[in-house]
């Protein structure tokens, strides 16, 4: 009975990522078609990676009929992010989940879907994550899928205001802890800055916008763990 | 082409490798205090810093982009939820689209 609620609170939860995934694989899709792909290997593609960063720039490679080396690598640098959040995840877990219910999770983290679930209080129940995920992944192919079949059929200014959606998400999942913890606010605005360094700054704005998250990531998070440690209230108090 | 269907068998076997061998290995509580306040931090950093300065390009108009930010920021300091702010800011950016471009 807790596993369904949890899994109803997980798919209303993921309303507006399904939303704001709409809107962007749309636009994947549109670009896909352009670039040789079927509607099905499209939509397969969305349905099999759930990855915005890199099935965009996976097109690329397509396009170049470059090596499955290099596409290989290129999956690795642009969703190596991935890896720390599975990480950050495994803590939230309680340590008595499956070995399936694990492979279950690792399939939809991206960074909405990881938003989402770590900053929940208490620890992670993979019911909750299997509504987010079918929710978001929802979206994801029908915009795919959309954006490849009938791609011209949406009026520009539409998708343009749509192309908020992921960042307005992002804010609000970030910024109400920030009127909780100056530590927080710090890293928020340290990220910002940072990342707008490396976008604008001549060199650093060569590097891919993959690695670019990573750098930042780490840099401001170990400055943070250095600066403003947090003595631990165990995970298992809050909530079982 | 088959070619493309092993395109996107690669990217999906590297993507879910990377997603899925920290949460089947790693099971035991992580003792350091460091890496635990590290990883506490690394959603806000990693969300701040694809945010910004991305969402700047997101629209068609950077001066809509700009409002939508910060209708954004508003809403989501007042707490908000996600809907609530994830539709305000499309909204801002169509009608400051509306009357500017």
């Amino acid at each position: 009975m807790g596993d369904m609620k949890e899994f109803r609170r997980g798919l209303t939860d993921a309303i507006p990522i399904c939303l704001g995934y709409l809107a962007v694989s749309f636009a994947f899709g549109i670009q896909a078609s352009e670039a040789g792909l079927s509607v099905f290997q499209a939509s397969l593609m969305s349905l099999t990676n759930v990855t915005s960063a890199g099935q965009f720039s996976s097109l690329d490679v397509i396009k170049s009929n470059a090596s499955f080396a290099e596409m290989a690598l290129l999956q690795l640098v642009v969703n190596i992010r991935y890896m720390l959040m599975s990480t950050a995840l495994s803590q939230k877990l309680s340590s008595k989940e499956s070995t399936l219910a694990r492979c279950l999770v690792a399939y939809g983290v991206t960074d909405e879907i990881f938003g989402l679930s770590v900053t929940r209080k208490g620890r992670l129940h993979p019911s909750y994550s299997y509504g987010l995920i079918i929710c978001s992944v929802f979206g994801w192919v029908l915009g795919t899928f959309l954006g490849a079949f009938a791609g011209n059929i949406m009026p520009d200014r539409l998708i343009s205001a749509l192309g908020l959606a992921i960042y307005g998400m992002f804010l609000a999942i970030i910024i109400p802890e920030t009127r909780e913890s100056t530590s927080v606010m710090a890293v928020v605005i340290g990220s910002m800055v940072l990342s707008s360094i490396f976008t604008y700054a001549p060199g650093l704005r060569t590097i891919s916008s993959g690695f670019r998250i990573i750098i930042v990531t780490v840099v401001i998070a170990s400055l943070a763990a250095i600066i403003f440690p947090r003595k631990e209230e165990a995970l298992d108090e809050q909530n079982i | 082409m088959n070619r493309i269907y092993s395109y996107i068998f690669v990217m999906a076997a590297v993507t879910y490798l990377v997603r899925m061998l920290p949460l089947t290995l790693i099971r035991k509580e992580i003792k350091s205090d460091f890496v635990k306040s590290f990883l506490y931090y690394v959603p806000y950093a990693t969300l701040a810093a694809m945010t910004f300065p991305a969402i700047l390009y997101a629209s068609n108009d950077m001066r809509a982009s700009i409002a939508g930010f910060a209708v954004a920021l508003v809403l989501s300091f007042r707490k908000k939820s996600l809907l609530t702010v994830a539709s305000c800011a499309c909204i801002a950016v169509f009608f400051v689209e509306l009357f500017i471009a």
